[in-house]
């Protein structure tokens, strides 16, 4: 009973580092785009979100509304004034420029809001409630409710990716930039565009996590390192291999911090690293790359 | 009336100079072939063409309006396609989003996917497979469906028959014909010279990056064509 109660809470936690993982997902598979800054993004989507609940005076969830409609709107213009030019055959433009908006962004952040670890309270009772199945067993619901969005983000991304007309433009862009161009399709806009997503993505990511736990200005890269592990895990270009990924460290965590508190993390790295020696390419990675 | 000019157009790779002031003209209706060997400059112009390399904006005229220095994306809404070297199918789409992102331009005109797998029957039964498990000819048909999805006036082929087995070029010239019957004008670039020339209205040929000789193909000797092509 004791393993599933503890299969149960790394799937909950996974819900949150799918999040994580997806928006990074998107924004390497598309545009071969490695952002450092994630983490940071996505705390300081947490601090957004903390703001507009304060101001607006309005539930958690309802500031999802705002937050992630702001952080696309951001993610987009960031990628056309800043990151588009970044692009290019050489790699290390994008990871020195992004690498740079961590560190602005974290020093912002603390000035801003102090280094004082921050927590949205919801006033309903919601981030205590749980559901008791069995003696040993209880499901909270804060967590469920998370899981249920990350898996309804990948869902919509799917639908966006493989039903819609922006999704084959994305495709067709990952495939073959030059190509898609004689297409009529403008790839900086496009990029825009997946960025917009990618950081509607983190706004969800960023306003759940601050739901769930302490967060400070300094936490953001190790929410990087957890959705960089999940994105390998599953394996680079498969949305639902995300989740898979996310699931997967979810539960390595939990089950590592039920041998001993200090191993949490120990141990989610030890299952990355498994993988990336068993299956280098993940485990559902796009058969075509 | 001519649909695309140069005039004295040059073309950079960084500071390796690969066109030296081509002078060129399609007509409506017409079909032109550019021949030359490896190296001649003939991709590096149809690229110059659709916008993947920028010129100078007077050195390429669409219409009587200059276009050099459009981007890719905007030429193609202007109404010029291009079949691409080595076919470039998007490997991550079915034979029928290859074809349906090929009208990503808007632009109408006769050509929808009906008409495609009417000109290409074979397509239709493969609709649903990844563009790259078919066979290189169906690939370079749904490349040249691809192109035609965006109703042209100017259709580029660049190397539509490399590497391919001679029924099968024989099989995808003859949707020529269809393709010019609404007066698409269609530039074929060549290295097979008995190709391009058997169907081509007029011709230009390449050498280092200048245009050695043009003319029609019935008025050329073939010792001219050859020179001109090696450069002897």
């Amino acid at each position: 009973m004791e393993w599933i109660h503890l299969l149960i809470q790394g799937v909950l936690l996974g819900g949150l580092y799918t999040l994580f993982a997806t928006g990074l997902s998107l924004m390497f598979g598309i545009m071969r785009l490695v952002n450092i800054a994630h983490g940071d993004f996505i705390i300081l989507a947490a601090y957004v979100g903390l703001v507009v609940i304060d101001v607006l005076g309005i539930d958690p969830f309802l500031a999802l509304l705002v937050v992630v409609p702001l952080m696309g709107g951001g993610g987009y213009i960031l990628q056309r004034v800043l990151l588009n030019r970044t692009l290019g055959s050489d790699i290390l433009p994008p990871l020195l420029v992004t690498f740079g908006l961590s560190i602005i962004i974290q020093n912002v952040l603390l000035e801003v809001f102090s280094g004082d670890s921050q927590r949205v309270n919801l006033d309903n009772g919601l981030d205590i409630a749980s559901i008791q199945i069995s003696e040993y067993i209880s499901i909270g619901v804060l967590p469920l409710i998370i899981l249920i969005l990350s898996i309804l983000v990948i869902v919509v991304l799917q639908f966006v990716f493989y039903k819609t007309e922006l999704g084959r433009a994305f495709r067709a862009t990952s495939d073959d930039q030059d190509i898609a161009r004689l297409m009529g399709i403008s790839n900086k806009h496009i990029f825009g565009l997946a960025m917009a997503v990618a950081m509607a993505v983190v706004a969800v990511a960023g306003v759940l996590l601050s739901m769930r736990t302490n967060f400070d200005p300094s936490v953001g890269p190790s929410r990087l390192l957890y959705g960089f592990e999940a994105v390998i895990i599953g394996g680079l270009g498969s949305l639902w291999g995300t989740l898979a990924g996310g699931l997967i460290l979810g539960v390595a965590q939990a089950v590592g911090a039920h041998i001993d508190p200090g191993w949490q993390i120990l141990m989610g790295h030890i299952v990355f690293l498994v993988i990336l020696v068993i299956r280098p390419r993940g485990l559902f990675p796009r058969s075509i790359d | 009336m001519n649909l695309i000019k140069t005039t004295d157009l040059v073309a950079y790779y960084d500071d390796f100079q690969a066109l030296y002031g081509i002078d060129f003209e399609l007509n409506a209706k017409e079909v032109v072939a550019v021949i030359g060997s490896n190296g001649a400059g003939k991709s590096t112009f149809l690229r110059s063409l659709v916008g993947l390399i920028q010129n100078e904006n007077q050195q390429i005229q669409y219409k009587s309006e200059p276009i050099g220095a459009c981007s890719a994306d905007e030429i193609v809404k202007l109404g010029i396609a291009m079949v691409p070297e080595g076919r470039r199918l998007f490997p991550s789409l079915s034979v029928e989003e290859n074809l349906i992102i090929g009208n990503y331009s808007k632009r109408l005109g006769k050509w929808n996917l009906k008409k495609i797998y009417e000109l290409f029957p074979v397509l239709a039964d493969k609709k649903s497979n990844p563009g790259t498990a078919l066979s290189g000819g169906q690939q370079q048909m749904v490349a040249i469906g691809r192109a035609l999805m965006s109703n042209p006036e100017v259709l580029l082929c660049d190397e539509i028959s490399l590497g391919l087995a001679p029924t099968t070029i024989k099989d995808i010239y003859a949707a020529l014909p269809d393709i010019q019957a609404d007066g698409t004008a269609v530039l074929i670039v060549e290295q097979d010279i008995n190709q391009a020339l058997s169907v081509s209205d007029r011709f230009y040929c390449f050498q280092e990056g200048r245009a050695s000789l043009t003319g029609k193909p019935g008025d050329v000797s073939r010792e001219e064509i050859k020179s001109a092509y090696f450069g002897l």
